[in-house]
């Protein structure tokens, strides 16, 4: 096998190590599973009683919404994952294997793709069955739930550079949430930010979430797009580009000790 | 082209901010052979094994594992050796087949191949049973002997094993001894290190005593005892009160002045033959009753006092210094 052959069969072997995990740790699946279907549901009839969405009916309002904030928290298996390799050694025994370098990350945040899409589908099926309705094309439905499993990618680069910046796998959760939280919330996902006071309409308008949080709602039910999709593309990739990059040199610096 | 040793390394140095983890290291160890580096917490084993397996660059000198330079040919190094730590790094969250199956995959023995040798080895190292527990809920000595098997998947020439029985139960340590010198005997060469004296004297052919980064002594087991001196005497007495009669009775016996240590009287002997015999027949002519009485040879505990002037294993701290530097 050739350079890259290696490098693609590595990553595999590490992605499929790390998803053979996840069954077997029971708090993890919870968080990643119940979490989000329970943020769907006090936002759904807790809120959104009091939430006034002109021209939507609010579950469908909110359910782009709860999906784009899970992508962003799916990344967290990476930063748990990462912190507990790192000190139970096993990047060592990576490290002293004839593989592929670039593999530990790849594999690590190839992973999250297959339980950011887990959560995805559930999130979906429990959105459809509480009254969330699709109203466009099945291309777009599609196109928008690739589109998160892109976003939801590029912060699993966020999170694994946290991880490895931070010096436990909590302190990379505490972390990870102080600043996910307040972008996700100040945002267009759960209210219009028409309803919101001028500094922080300005900054919900701008926020690069609700620029994700809007291309899927003209993606999957028909509102008009303008750039959104392209934005939300970009921003992805510019967010997995640059994190990946720090990520790497973070990885580095952890191992040089 | 290759030379005879397995290992070897110049002047090869280490440096964490002030602190010279390894500070000029020459070692030799010849093909097929084990050497124990031995050495308390933070004497900076575990930093020279790290340079070795290609995990640190060296901040100076040299060093070649299996004919290969650990910096410039490291790709092709990883496949010539293995590694086995302290901390025992296999996925506990993984049952004990899957671990070593994709550590085959990972050394790229290929699909087939890897599932074969992870077979063999878990007979081998008598997991079979284990294989398919996830190894979160294997015992201590399974997760080592796990490791160790590991670390043996691609059958390496050259094996690094560090602390391979920390923390083990006397048990579990006498039969991962055992399962190493089974593992050795086919003629892989071997570095172990470890703060145990016991397991040095045990399984190596030669040994390298390391403190402050440095090599400070070499030989074999036997070698080094000999630098320490001869043998001694060491008697328990029925009545403790009379330990400093007894070190006037036995004195012209010795070659330094008997000392007691937690109520045992020790006599390094100017001459071991018919010392027993001569050491009850003193202290009987003055009514001091012995309660046990034994020749002891020197130990690798009493190497490592005499050429450090501190014990093995007091110094727990500073390990976590090196790592807090680091």
């Amino acid at each position: 096998m050739s350079g890259l052959a290696y490098v693609v069969s590595d990553t595999a072997v590490i992605a499929r190590r790390n998803i053979l995990r996840i069954p077997r740790q029971p708090d993890l699946l919870v968080s990643f599973t119940i979490q989000p279907i329970m943020f769907l549901l006090l936002f759904a009839y807790v809120f959104g009683g009091a939430i006034k969405t002109p021209g939507f009916d609010y579950k469908d309002f909110l359910v782009p919404g709860i999906v784009a904030q899970s992508m962003t928290f799916g990344g967290f298996v990476t930063a748990i994952g990462l912190s507990d390799d790192l000190r139970k050694g096993l990047i060592d025994r990576f490290r002293s294997l004839p593989m592929a370098r670039s593999a530990v990350l790849a594999g690590r945040t190839l992973a999250d793709v297959a339980t950011n899409a887990l959560q995805l589908a559930l999130l979906v099926i429990v959105g459809l069955i509480i009254g969330f309705s699709f109203h466009t094309s099945a291309p777009k439905v599609i196109g928008g739930m690739l589109l998160m499993l892109l976003f939801g990618y590029a912060f699993s680069w966020v999170f694994a550079f946290v991880a490895l910046h931070s010096s436990s796998a909590e302190s990379a959760q505490a972390l990870g949430f102080i600043v996910i939280f307040p972008i996700t919330f100040a945002s267009s996902a759960f209210v219009p930010t028409a309803s919101m006071p001028d500094g922080l309409k300005a900054f919900a308008e701008n926020n690069p979430f609700s620029t994700v949080v809007d291309a899927l709602r003209s993606l999957w039910l028909g509102t008009p797009a303008g750039n959104d999709v392209w934005g939300a593309v970009a921003w992805s990739v510019g967010i997995a580009v640059v994190f990946s990059v720090l990520a790497v040199r973070g990885y580095r610096r952890a191992v040089a000790k | 082209m290759p030379s005879d040793y397995a290992i070897e390394t110049r002047d090869l140095r280490k440096f964490f901010g002030s602190v010279h983890a390894v500070d000029g290291v020459d070692l030799r160890v010849p093909q097929g052979t084990v050497l124990g580096l031995l050495g308390p917490n933070g004497a900076g084993k575990t930093t020279a094994v790290r340079i070795l397996t290609t995990l640190l660059e060296p901040d100076g000198g040299s060093a070649r594992v299996a004919g290969l330079d650990v910096v410039k040919d490291q790709d092709e190094l990883r496949s010539r050796i293995g590694l086995a730590g302290q901390y025992a790094a296999v996925d506990e969250n993984l049952k004990g087949r899957e671990n070593l199956e994709m550590v085959g995959r990972l050394y790229h023995l290929g699909g087939g191949v890897a599932r074969r040798r992870a077979g063999e080895l878990l007979a081998q190292f008598d997991l079979l049973d284990a294989q398919d527990r996830l190894v979160r809920t294997y015992s201590g000595g399974m997760r080592r002997r796990l490791d160790l098997a590991a670390a043996l998947v691609a059958r390496p020439p050259v094996l690094f094993l560090d602390e391979p029985t920390t923390g083990l139960d006397p048990r579990s340590r006498l039969s991962l001894w055992e399962t190493i010198e089974e593992a050795v005997a086919g003629g892989t060469t071997v570095l172990l290190t470890t703060q145990y004296l016991d397991e040095a004297d045990r399984l190596a052919d030669s040994i390298a005593v390391i403190d402050h980064g440095r090599v400070i002594a070499e030989g074999t087991s036997d070698d080094l005892k000999g630098r320490v001196g001869g043998d001694r005497l060491e008697l328990t007495l029925e009545d403790p009160s009379q330990c400093s009669a007894s070190i006037e009775v036995l004195a012209p016996m010795a070659d330094e002045r008997p000392t007691t240590h937690d109520g045992v009287v020790i006599v390094p002997l100017l001459h071991k033959h018919g010392s027993i015999a001569e050491a009850v027949r003193r202290l009987d002519e003055r009514g001091v009753a012995i309660e046990d009485i034994a020749l002891r040879r020197p130990t690798l505990d009493d190497v490592f006092l005499n050429l450090t002037g501190h014990a093995a294993e007091e110094r727990e701290g500073e390990e976590q210094q090196e790592e807090a530097a680091a």
